[in-house]
């Protein structure tokens, strides 16, 4: 008994190796067991005010509450519009130019010394700016969210496209490739597990962005929802504002990691 | 003392594939220059199997990445089939080290891709991609990907993939290197097999004495930094005869000379 409980542990700790399914999903839910007790506990014996925490199950009324009124889609809706046109606004400039910077030294000095530069300012620092020039409609949101992962995205695609083995492209150019057909039968298939990933990272920076902005000026949306619930001390929707856009992040990233697995079976070692 | 070293071979001009006289290569860093070959003179009939031994950074490879157009000549002249060489052909195909199928393609479509580029119909591409899977053994395995294959079927793969494009001259940087002994000892029968069989002019890069000798008609041993031929040898033994080892007592004597000419 002591003996298989010793194997038990040893499994258990070993570095880097597969650990059986069921204990696994065992670390998951303790891990959210103890976030719901370490916050239930402050919450109901009033460690902390309910004013600025309130209960889990407050909040889950209040989120099932939300989630019965069109309103509230409303302000899901708008803010998924705003995320996804900042980001595929980014990627069809961003992806191109990012290729082009990983391929070509050339067009790599026009393009990632002044990415590099930008990337370092913040977006957030251009909302004034933006406002000046794009007002306060949807133009400015989708700007904030295109500025914010912009810069990254194309610094990331050239770094991928970098990345892809100098040797594949010898082969083919021994294959009789040219190099059109170096970028677009080689280059590219063997750059977009990769894309997909960085991708992935950037739709996180873009709901970040989404935030931001509607933080600053909006009068619809998730951010503009949080906001409006500050103004009434109304922290349940504060927090479930914040919960919902976590969920919403995590849909898109399993989306992506599903169509990942899906689009690329050749992946050596998953994705 | 049998002389190993043969009196060189006054060659029919229409007979020689390959053409390299006065090569040099030099590498320019930021503050030094790299001089990696040095007036490297060799040549290579037609259907011959030529090794080139020597040991890491004698640049035996580069040689060979020259030979493939990959990188440009320093001075000196690269002929192939009488041609001099400005980049990469399709006459030339390369099998390299490093395993470059590309693993988003499966192991036919690995490959098809030199025929597809030419524009081959996919009828013609299958009989031809059929006929290579057979050649190497993998017909079971052409739906596969790359990361479902052990590394000698992936070299096995790059072989077929090169010969499907029905080259003058077979390039090959080390095949084997990254290979376990027992699966490189079976892929260098494979290969001389497939030498017999298809007949192309293969150029074959090693550090391992063995394998030159056992796979090679004429090998050329180089002296590193800066890298140059060092001696020319016919080692065209013929090690299996109906399946019995012979001239084992010639193979041992050209690996003394071998190991005797690294030394110095």
């Amino acid at each position: 008994m002591k003996l298989q409980k010793n194997k038990i542990m040893r499994n258990l700790t070993s570095i880097r190796e597969e650990v059986p399914k069921k204990w696994y999903l065992f670390g998951v839910i303790i891990t959210f067991l103890l976030f719901f007790l370490i916050w239930g506990g402050f919450s109901f014996i009033h460690i902390v005010d309910e004013v600025f925490l309130p209960t889990p199950n407050a909040v889950v009324l209040s989120l099932a509450d939300s989630f019965g009124n069109p309103e509230f889609w409303g302000h899901i809706g708008i803010s998924v519009y705003r995320v996804f046109m900042g980001f595929l606004l980014a990627c069809v400039i961003g992806i191109p130019l990012g290729i082009m910077a990983g391929t070509f030294k050339f067009a790599e000095s026009f393009i990632l010394p002044m990415s590099e530069f930008i990337r370092y300012m913040p977006a957030a620092a251009f909302i004034p700016l933006i406002m000046v020039w794009a007002g306060i409609g949807e133009t400015a949101k989708i700007l904030v969210i295109f500025i914010g992962c912009f810069f990254q995205l194309i610094l990331m695609v050239a770094d991928d496209t970098n990345r892809v083995s100098k040797d594949l492209l010898y082969a083919s150019y021994t294959l009789g490739a040219n190099r059109m057909q170096v970028i677009f039968k080689v280059i590219i298939p063997a750059l977009l597990p990769k894309l997909m990933t960085t991708l992935r990272l950037i739709m996180g920076w873009a709901w970040t962005y989404l935030v931001v902005a509607e933080l600053v000026a909006a009068n619809n949306g998730l951010g503009y929802f949080i906001m409006k619930a500050q103004r009434f001390l109304d922290t349940e929707s504060i927090f479930v504002g914040i919960i919902v856009i976590g969920l919403l992040g995590l849909i898109i990233d399993r989306a992506f990691a599903i169509a990942n697995k899906k689009l690329f079976p050749w992946v050596e070692g998953g994705n | 003392m049998v002389n190993i070293v043969q009196p060189k071979i006054v060659l029919d001009p229409v007979d020689i594939e390959i053409d390299i006289s006065g090569l040099s290569k030099i590498y320019h860093t930021k503050n030094s220059t790299f001089q990696a070959l040095e007036d490297v003179s060799l040549y290579v009939k037609n259907e011959e199997f030529v090794s080139i031994l020597g040991p890491s950074g004698c640049g035996k490879s580069t040689i060979l990445r020259i030979l493939a157009g990959l990188e440009e000549a320093t001075s000196g002249s690269v002929k192939v089939s009488g041609e001099e060489v400005h980049g990469p052909s399709v006459k030339r195909g390369m099998v390299f080290q490093s395993y470059t199928l590309f693993p988003w393609l499966t192991v036919r479509e690995n490959i098809e891709f030199g025929l597809k580029l030419k524009g081959i119909s996919p009828k013609e591409r299958k009989n031809i991609s059929d006929k290579y899977l057979e050649l190497v053994g993998l017909e079971r395995f052409s739906n596969s990907y790359g990361k479902e294959l052990s590394g000698g079927m992936k070299q096995r793969v790059g072989i077929a993939r090169s010969l499907a494009n029905n080259p003058e001259v077979l390039l090959m940087d080390e095949p084997f290197g990254a290979l376990d002994a027992q699966t490189k000892q079976s892929m260098q029968q494979l290969l001389l097999d497939i030498w017999k069989k298809e007949k192309t002019t293969i150029v074959f890069i090693t550090h391992d004495i063995d394998e030159s000798i056992f796979l090679s008609q004429r090998i050329y041993v180089m002296d590193a930094r800066p890298g140059k031929i060092k001696e020319e040898i016919n080692a065209d033994l013929n090690l299996f005869r109906n399946g019995e080892l012979v001239e084992v007592e010639r193979f041992m004597k050209l690996k003394k000379h071998i190991i005797k000419l690294l030394k110095h």
